[in-house]
């Protein structure tokens, strides 16, 4: 079958519509994570995610509501990670070693006492945007929007936040909301994000593409701009790649994130070299 | 009117007191030097002054209000010791930087500010592609793109070579005159604080000494704390800066 007839199909349209607005709003999310050294909060998340995933199959949700039975308590965690942060004696990092801990124990203690719900787990593990449903991708969109339109309205304050914490605090900002509101909008892209790429990739959707687009930087606002424009490509080539080789997608997307690193480090490389 | 109030201040760090029963004013116009040993608790002070810490015991008031209802942090420009974000990989332009926060001073007003201190031709650079000297201007010139009323300086000049150090500190002075702006400037150096500053609070976690500096070389008690020659050199620069032309 010719490739461009694999997009006929609705389920295809789906998980590509899905997995554009996913990507989007970790990319656009990832820049200030990535420039606030919290990289690792998609790691930390995904592990919660894990746990979490095994407290809902354990109470016998339906699979179709995984996705929006498990955000509360991502949330949750992800609100504790930004608690632990701002305590004087933890570092960002070792707040998120804690909540990350906490959820992978949470989840291999949960797996044990789900005997026979493993294979489920296994799923979300490595993640499948095929299997995207229609209240998933409404999700998508509505979180897309909602990043969106944050980062939009709280641009300013969030520039000040990403850049000095402090300074942004003498600038009359108010820095405990923007926190929040930064922390909520991960754990929500963080679950979204497992959808493509599982648990054990959701922190690249976070990562990769504000990486790459900090290497080839302007500014600040084209950072942002190119980070979309990177995290956009990889979706749509990715899964053209994946069903073109016949690969597992999420893996695909973000092995093209990779190769885009790369390239641009190349890039920034050679100019370095003929200056 | 004052621009600072402090009163019966008390900070502490897990039980530690960084500072104890702290109580001054600045009036508006004035150059207050602070000064002390380190971890004598001058930055706790400012961080206190700021609100990035909450006072744990007394009070703070900016321009007649209390902190928590102080809102009008446009008044008030801030240039720290130390920027996290000023390593090589920050994507800001030094443009963004002043503008940081969403101020809009209009381009002349941005113009101005850029030339004055001499960094208009870097607007579109990235900040970690420029020198410790110009990342210093432009953060200066993000405290001052509102027009402060007060200006805050912790440690400012501690990675600067002596002459830009004294550039930058004869460009405080000229602010504090020409705009009649209030200006603290905390530093462990008192000979600085001698040379450019009208007032003195010199803290070792309390204030040993608060006033004028002619009450300071007056005084026989600091003669006591400082020794007659440190004492002696501190007046005799601000003697000197005083001949000293802007």
């Amino acid at each position: 079958m010719p490739l461009s007839d694999l997009f006929h199909y609705e389920f295809v349209q789906r998980a590509l519509l899905a997995g554009v607005l996913i990507a989007a709003g970790s990319s656009l999310l990832g820049v200030f994570l990535v420039l606030r050294r919290l990289s690792l909060i998609g790691d930390g998340l995904a592990h919660v995610t894990f746990g979490s995933v095994a407290v809902v199959i354990l109470l016998g949700i339906s699979p179709a509501y995984v996705t929006l039975a498990v955000l509360p308590l991502v949330i949750v965690s992800s609100v504790v990670i930004m608690k632990l942060t701002h305590a004087q004696r933890i570092h960002g990092d070792a707040a998120i070693g804690v909540v990350s801990s906490f959820g992978i124990a949470a989840g291999i203690i949960l797996i044990s006492l789900s005997k026979g719900y493993n294979v489920d787990l296994l799923s979300y593990l490595f993640g499948n945007i095929l299997t995207v449903t229609q209240m998933e991708l409404m999700l998508s969109a509505m979180v897309f929007v909602l990043v969106a339109a944050s980062v939009i309205w709280f641009y300013p304050d969030l520039f000040a936040i990403t850049f000095d914490e402090e300074l942004a605090r003498t600038m009359g900002k108010k820095t405990e909301i923007i926190n929040t509101v930064l922390f909520i909008l991960t754990a929500i892209a963080a679950v979204l994000a497992m959808k493509i790429a599982g648990i054990m990739l959701v922190s690249a959707m976070l990562i990769l593409p504000p990486l790459a687009a900090m290497q080839l930087s302007a500014s600040f606002k084209k950072t942002i701009l190119a980070s979309l424009l990177f995290s956009i490509l990889s979706v749509i080539c990715g899964m053209l790649l994946a069903f073109g080789l016949n690969l597992p997608v999420g893996g695909t997307i973000v092995m093209l994130n990779i190769v885009l690193l790369l390239v641009v480090l190349g890039i920034q490389k050679l100019r370095a070299f003929t200056r | 009117m004052n621009a600072v109030d402090v009163n019966h201040l008390t900070f502490s760090y897990n039980g530690l007191e960084a500072i104890s029963d702290i109580s001054f004013s600045v009036r508006q116009g004035t150059y207050l030097g602070i000064a002390g040993p380190n971890g004598s608790g001058k930055s706790t002070l400012i961080k206190n002054i700021l609100g990035i810490l909450r006072p744990q015991r007394g009070t703070v008031s900016l321009f007649g209000r209390r902190l928590d209802w102080f809102h009008q942090w446009d008044r008030v420009g801030y240039l720290p010791q130390r920027i996290a974000a000023l390593d090589h990989h920050f994507p800001a332009t030094v443009e963004e930087i002043v503008l940081m926060g969403g101020v809009n001073p209009g381009r002349a007003g941005l113009a101005h500010v850029l030339e004055s201190l001499k960094i208009a031709h870097l607007s579109r650079r990235l900040i970690g592609e420029l020198s410790y000297g110009q990342q210093q201007r432009t953060m200066l010139a993000r405290a001052l793109i509102n027009r402060p009323e007060l200006l805050i300086f912790d440690e400012p000049t501690t990675a600067l070579d002596p002459e830009t150090r004294d550039i930058f500190y004869s460009l405080t002075r000229k602010i504090n005159q020409e705009n009649n702006t209030t200006v603290i400037l905390v530093t462990h150096d008192t000979g600085i604080i001698g040379q450019y500053a009208q007032q003195l609070l010199y803290l070792d976690k309390r204030v040993i000494f608060f006033g004028t500096f002619e009450e300071f070389c007056r005084s026989q008690e600091m003669t006591g704390f400082f020794g007659m020659g440190s004492q002696h050199l501190i007046c005799h620069q601000h003697d000197e800066k005083k001949e000293k032309p802007l």
